[in-house]
């Protein structure tokens, strides 16, 4: 009995994944457990193991292929044994570079088509030409689901869709098309919690109109875009998109789409901060330890979301979800982009065992090792870019977060005291809020604390 | 209240109702001189004299179909049975002259008996004594089957068993016996048959069950708190009359659900509930619903091997993560 090596979601937010280096050929022996491939998913890189024993008899995805988590992407079984059936339909996946749902695609291609040359036969051509162009962008967006960069048609099974009946239930009664929401149970299976994302996302309504309203468009219009204007092939290069990449691209416009964002700042006077810094450290010394600025302000606006929970909160579309922990997440640089390890119970830390677990989630994130669980769950998220010079910044918030905090480097700039002008060292730290869940006093009042934890760095002990 | 064991429940309810009810009498093996093999009627041969409280010989069809005479000329007869595994032979009383006589008389000839005893498991008693018989006695229209897990349980529904006048088959088991739990101490606590419980509440998956199982049941959901699911925990108590609406009410709260049973799969209670949960409950299901049971071999005698056999707190986890999909199963 042939074993099916299905795409595993290899973390939980993973959507598809990418080959990266098959251990086994075909025809090798296969023991359950054995490590079959390296995956790349959106934030790492994982280990898929054998769940089945026998002779690795086909591979259905090879290296550098994606397929979406629940495809099959190779057989395990007895030589000789007949898997045309279990091959059947399974087929390779979608090259990243193609618009990924092919049914919804070609469908989309033809229709265009068809009407554009049935409109305007005379034009000939130019509206043939005019058809595939239009086609590839609207097709890719009708079928480009919200948050699916996966495939729809991975849970269409010769055109009946898998879906609980829970699930078809909700997506009737929310006026969602079933075939458009990527299913995330066994063989694509839509169920509930898809239905629920799905509604939380933004509808394609534009695309769509754009797309019915093109064909009975003017052909002049379509001829225009028909005609890219050619650019020369030695002035750019075409880089692949890792899979952190295609993940940060998704998420960032699932954020600034839907989240009303607006920005709160406030200068904060750094002075007794670094005179605590120098304090501390000289303590740590013997240790052989020291923290750093940024542990401070981690700290800091630990405690300050502790007391205000109305900040370290979620927007949950139907309530918002108001948290008693502070799990911070703080915004790492890696090779590919960015990953937002998390410091759970930051608050109830010490800034040596906070520096010192960021030191070693960011060591680990840069290799690419991070686990899911190490990831994910933060209730307010921090990006520092002062390191890079950046005197103020806006960063985008982390959907399902309430805010997020921005934070700039400390320098030294005149200012006036007491009607003096004298060289103090500020640092400026810019708050997106989500307006659903934060509004502007709201904020206001959790940047006041903040500020008062970092000018009176006492105030955290109480 | 008071905390008592299941056997003392069980004690207090026979002597309730012999007490309240002359023609209620106890019969079976060992029940009278011995206190009963597993001390169930201790003290009641004292109490209520060898009239009320009869000794048979090792002959289950035999003395049932005694009970089921006298219950047909208006005696309330309790039938103990050593275990139901005992009973087989029984069997035939039970079906075809119990369940059926009612019916068969056009309603004149009612049969208001108690059938009751250990049904399934305990350790190491292997094949011959470990058999859950659940499913021969609820199948045939005309028999009430009871299965109470916890001591307050045993002692309402008992008495409650004795008063029905249609007859109850009222399965205990050895394993629960030293159980011990709160009682009301009402004068006379009475639990309607045909109404399920809701032993824990929780919105994220239904574990729904009978008999001592209830007991893994509440395990296995103690495990899943760890991970923050909550399991709702449903003690059907009666198998017939069954209590559909709360089998549909926890089912609609919490979209999937999983059904525990001590007995084989094939064929088992769970094979019923299934299908009543799809036939109702279809549009508010997520996933299908699964079914955890013994293995489909006769019961080992091995240690190791019973323990394989017999459903356990982690297969229960197991089934209730595959059916909320936290698996990638």
């Amino acid at each position: 009995m042939a074993t099916k090596v299905h795409m595993e979601a290899l973390s939980p937010t993973m959507e598809e994944g990418q080959v990266v280096k098959w251990y086994k050929a075909e025809g090798d022996e296969i023991s359950s457990g054995d490590v079959l491939a390296d995956i790349e998913t959106d934030k790492a890189t994982m280990e898929l193991t054998a769940r089945g024993e026998g002779t690795l008899l086909k591979v259905l995805v090879e290296e550098g292929g994606t397929a979406p988590v629940g495809q099959v992407i190779a057989v395990i079984g007895e030589e000789g044994e007949d898997i045309s059936e279990l091959v059947e339909g399974a087929g390779e996946a979608p090259k990243p570079d193609e618009p990924a749902p092919q049914a919804t695609v070609e469908g989309a291609r033809e229709k265009q088509a068809a009407e554009a040359t049935a409109e305007e036969a005379p034009a000939g051509e130019a509206v043939a030409a005019a058809a595939e162009a239009p086609a590839g962008r609207e097709g890719a967006a009708e079928g480009e689901a919200p948050g699916a960069p996966g495939t729809p048609a991975e849970g269409v099974d010769g055109g009946r869709i898998k879906a609980s009946p829970l699930a078809r239930r909700l997506a009737d009664e929310a006026g969602l098309d079933l075939a458009s929401i990527e299913g995330s149970g066994p063989g694509g299976r839509v169920v509930k919690r898809d239905v629920e994302e799905a509604r939380r996302a933004p509808r394609p309504e534009a695309p769509a109109a754009a797309a019915a309203g093109a064909p009975a468009g003017a052909p002049a219009e379509e001829g225009w875009r028909a005609a890219p204007v050619q650019v020369p092939e030695e002035e750019y290069e075409d880089v692949g998109i890792s899979q952190m990449r295609k993940t940060i691209a998704r998420r960032l416009v699932e954020s600034i789409g839907p989240v009303p964002h607006f920005f709160l700042t406030v200068e904060v006077d750094m002075g007794r901060v670094m005179e605590a810094r120098k304090r501390v450290n000289a303590l740590l010394e013997a240790r052989g330890q020291k923290v750093s600025v940024n542990d401070f302000v981690l700290k800091a606006t630990a405690a300050a979301l502790r007391q205000h929970p109305e900040v370290n909160a979620h927007w949950h579309t139907d309530h918002i979800r108001r948290y008693h922990a502070v799990h911070v997440g703080v915004a790492v640089a890696v090779d590919e982009g960015l990953i937002t390890p998390v410091i759970r119970n930051a608050d109830r830390k010490g800034m040596v065992q906070i520096s010192a677990e960021l030191r070693e989630l960011a060591g680990r994130a840069r290799e690419r090792k991070l686990k899911p669980e190490e990831y994910t769950g933060a209730t307010f998220s921090v990006s520092n870019l002062g390191m890079f010079g950046i005197q103020e910044f806006t960063a985008v918030i982390n959907p399902p977060e309430g805010g997020i905090l921005a934070v700039g480097k400390v320098e030294e700039i005149a200012v006036v005291v007491e009607g003096e002008v004298v060289a103090r060292p500020r640092m400026k730290v810019t708050m997106s809020c989500d307006h659903r869940v934060i509004d502007g006093a709201t904020g206001a009042r959790f940047l006041q604390t903040l500020q008062t934890m970092l000018e009176e760095p006492a105030a955290v002990l109480l | 209240m008071a905390e008592i064991t299941y056997r003392e429940a069980l004690n207090q309810a026979l002597r309730e109702e012999m007490e309240r009810d002359e023609s209620v009498f106890l019969m079976g093996e060992e029940v009278a001189e011995y206190d009963g093999a597993y001390k169930v009627s201790k003290g009641l041969l004292d109490a209520f004299g060898d009239r009320r409280v009869v000794d048979t010989p090792i002959s289950e069809l035999g003395f049932a179909g005694l009970g089921v005479g006298a219950a047909m000329v208006g005696l309330r007869p309790v039938i103990e049975f050593m275990t139901f595994n005992f009973a087989f032979l029984a069997l035939d009383q039970v079906i075809n002259s119990a369940a059926k006589s009612l019916y068969m008389s056009g309603g004149q000839v009612s049969c208001p008996i108690v059938f009751r005893g250990p049904t399934g498991a305990a350790l190491q008693l292997a094949a011959q004594h470990s058999h859950a018989v659940e499913p021969y006695y609820v199948h045939a229209p005309g028999v009430k089957v009871v299965t109470p897990a916890t001591p307050a349980d045993a002692k309402g529904l008992l008495k409650a068993s004795i008063r029905d006048g249609d007859p109850v088959a009222f399965m205990e088991g050895e394993l629960l016996y030293n159980f011990k739990g709160e009682v009301p101490d009402d004068e006379d606590y009475v639990i309607p048959l045909g109404k399920a419980d809701v032993k824990r509440e929780g919105g994220d998956v239904s574990i729904i069950t009978h008999g001592k199982m209830v007991h893994v049941a509440l395990q296995a959901a103690q495990t899943l708190e760890k991970d923050g699911i909550h399991a709702e925990v449903l003690d059907l108590r009666s198998l017939r009359p069954l209590d559909v609406d709360a089998i549909l009410t926890t089912v609609r709260k919490t979209n999937r659900a999983v059904y525990l049973e001590e007995g084989w799969q094939y064929v088992g209670i769970g094979s019923h509930i299934v299908s009543l949960i799809q036939e109702r409950a279809f549009d508010w299901l997520d996933a299908p619903v699964l079914r955890i049971s013994q293995a489909d071999v006769p019961m080992p005698y091995a240690k190791n091997m019973e323990q394989a056999a017999k459903p356990s707190a982690a297969r229960v986890v197991d089934a209730c993560n595959r059916v909320l999909y936290r698996n990638g199963a």
